[in-house]
């Protein structure tokens, strides 16, 4: 059926067999699951390489394009990278599921169909809930259900979109469409959930946190960015897109800067990232297409590798508050130069992968003479340095004496940080690296001096400006509320409304009834019953006479009725 | 012990020489602007420092932003119950 090997399934054998095995061999299948995957990935041609009949709808389980081949490529090496960084510390069940979880991303990408694409997007949902599971806390339990819920309802959303362009237009590709009508508005939704877009990009920050240290360098890579593939697929150009895009930018960096969970910060600024490539999806152009997918790349990598950087400080020190942390640049100085590589990485700094690949989308806006985004992506720009590339690695590593001398990480963990961290820096030193596999050719040089010194001066300012206002940012022991409240505190309280009204009701109408049925049993019990002073009518011994007479009266009566 | 609490990072003396580096590179990055010639869009994204003043000041309003919106939007960290009843 198949001339090549489907990525997505040889993940998932190596998923299950990591389940099955022990020890050294489990560690190899850990390891070497996404290389054979990455190997099988780029075996796959371009077009579509089969096509099976479901239903009269042609499934396309694989379809090829230098586009799908880079995403797949990047989550297969997120897979090698977090499998590295977890093997020896993560259960085999978060191993596994991290493993099907990739699978399932890995499977989106080569979609040819929207039904393929359902399937495999189903698959990361349920997969990534067990991950946030693997937390193993109470609070990791809870917010994995909420997580799920908002997944399923995602995918329900998105099923509905899928039905009706199946119905509407006969044709179940994976193909360019505009949101101008309820279907395909349904699946923009449906994607823009998972993308975290506003209004409910809660469930990021309020999942990913929760997960294990190691879970959550997993969680980061895949179903953001899995959604932002999607938007490239099916929704280039939609202007809808550039609003929410630079809505989540900001709303990310002030969620960011209010935030004292070292993850959280994390998590937040996961959306702002996301909120740049939506923002250049939107924009549509080749230039812009380009440039969020080199972003993506780029991200996975620097998100992952900080993601990294607060695991294993939290598996040390077992705290992920900025109050509670501080001061580890001592002992855990191999930690602390990854992240701060990550943290630089992420702000865009020249000579790393952020620079070279941001700012393709901001050359799009730009091109395209979109002043106001132009702005407003330089001053977040400006802002991913404030709340990622500054905040995280000063509170974590420096800021106060906390008093902390926790080890520095373990080996596996250490190498994953470093091999990434070598990435990060590569991709910003050679860019060409990355800019051959993007999906059009790239003209777009990001090395001239102006515009290195337009964001030296941008940056360092930015840097000036934390430093100065560092009293006002003085970390809290408080969360921020999000539009999460509104399922987590306004739904349980209007639930709890309905319930103690419903249960008042029925309370009240019990004791009507009961009331009822007690002055009917004791009307009742007038008649039937052998009372003491005096037995009920019909309980009454009455005398054959009486009886008599009664027979009587009736018969006649019934006599009469039959005549008349 | 002791030396730890001294780390070379940590004295005010070190503190004190990274600000003054700090302050020297920021100079120079905008100094940089009399001889490397900064491309500008739109007009006002070429004119003279406007990369350091532009960072500066979107971020002083990010941070005023969050701020205010800070008084609205914090809670307690135990505002929402963890665990089991919270779902």
């Amino acid at each position: 059926m198949f001339d090549v090997l489907p990525p997505a399934i040889v993940m998932v054998a190596g998923a299950i067999l990591i389940g099955l095995l022990r020890g050294h061999w489990r560690t190899l299948f850990v390891l070497g699951t996404p290389l054979l995957t990455l190997w099988a990935i780029w075996q796959i041609p371009d077009g579509v390489v089969a096509t099976v009949n479901f239903l009269d709808y042609p499934i396309e389980p694989i379809e090829g394009s230098p586009l799908r081949r880079l995403f797949a490529t990047i989550f297969a090496l997120m897979a090698f990278g977090g499998g590295l960084y977890a093997f020896r510390q993560a259960k085999w069940y978060e191993l596994s599921a991290a493993m099907i979880y990739a699978a399932g991303a890995i499977g989106v990408s080569f979609a040819g169909d929207l039904i393929t694409f359902f399937l495999y997007w189903e698959l990361m949902a349920l997969f990534s809930t067990v991950v946030v599971w693997c937390g193993g806390t109470p609070g990791a339990r809870a917010a994995g259900i909420r997580y799920a819920i908002m997944h399923l309802l995602g995918g329900v959303i998105l099923k509905v979109g899928i039905e009706g362009v199946a119905i509407h237009t006969g044709s179940i590709d994976v193909q360019p469409m505009l949101a101008n009508n309820f279907d395909t508005w349904m699946i923009l939704i449906g994607v823009l959930i998972n993308a975290a877009a506003p209004p409910v990009s809660a469930w990021l920050s309020d999942a990913y946190p929760e997960s294990s240290p190691t879970g959550s360098v997993f969680l980061s890579a895949f179903t953001t960015k899995t959604a932002v593939l999607a938007l490239i697929l099916l929704f280039p150009g939609e202007p809808v897109l550039v609003g929410i895009g630079l809505f989540m930018v900001m709303y990310g960096i002030i969620y960011a800067l209010l935030e004292n969970d070292v993850r959280r910060i994390l998590a937040y600024s996961v959306v702002n990232q996301v909120g740049f490539m939506v923002c250049a999806v939107g924009i549509g152009t080749q230039m812009a297409l380009n440039g969020a997918a080199a972003h993506a790349f780029a991200h996975i990598l620097y998100k992952a590798l900080l993601f990294m950087s607060a695991g294993a400080v939290i598996y040390r020190t077992g705290f992920s508050k900025c109050t509670d942390l501080g001061g580890l640049f001592r002992t855990m100085p191999i930690t602390a130069v990854c992240g701060i590589i990550g943290a630089l990485a992420i702000s865009g700094f020249p000579l790393t992968s952020g620079f070279t690949t941001k700012t393709m989308i901001s050359q799009a806006a730009a091109d395209n003479g979109l002043v106001f985004v132009y702005f407003m992506l330089a001053a977040a720009s400006a802002g991913v340095f404030l709340h990622a590339g500054i905040k995280f690695p000063w509170f974590v590593f420096f800021q106060k004496d906390s008093g902390l001398r926790p080890k520095d990480a373990p080996w596996n963990m250490a190498a994953a940080m470093v091999l990434l961290s070598a990435l990060c820096i590569l991709l910003g030193v050679f860019p060409e690296l990355l800019y051959r596999f993007l999906p059009y050719p790239v003209d777009y040089v990001p090395y001239t001096a102006g515009k290195v010194l337009f964001y030296l001066q941008l940056l360092l300012f930015s840097g000036l400006a934390f430093f100065l206002l560092l009293p006002l940012m003085k970390r809290t022991l408080t969360i921020s509320l999000d539009t999460d409240w509104m399922w987590r505190v306004l739904l349980n309280r209007i639930a709890r409304a309905i319930y103690t009204t419903v249960a008042s009701i029925g309370i009240a109408l019990q004791t009507r009834i009961g009331e009822s049925l007690d002055a009917l049993r004791k009307r009742a019990g007038g008649h039937f019953g052998t009372g003491l002073s005096r037995a009920g009518v019909f309980a009454r011994a009455w005398s054959i006479g009486t009886t008599a007479l009664w027979i009587a009266v009736l018969l006649t009566a019934y006599v009469l009725f039959y005549l008349v | 012990m002791n030396d730890e609490k001294s780390h070379w990072l940590t004295r005010p003396a070190t503190i004190r020489k990274l600000w003054w580096g700090f302050s020297v590179v920021l100079a120079l990055t905008v100094a940089a602007q009399f001889f490397i010639y900064v491309k500008g869009y739109f007009g006002v994204d070429g004119w003279f420092g406007f990369g350091a003043v532009f960072g500066f000041f979107s971020c002083l309003a990010m941070v005023l932003v969050a701020k205010a919106l800070g008084v609205v939007l914090k809670r307690n960290e135990d505002y929402y119950p963890a665990g089991d009843d919270d779902v």
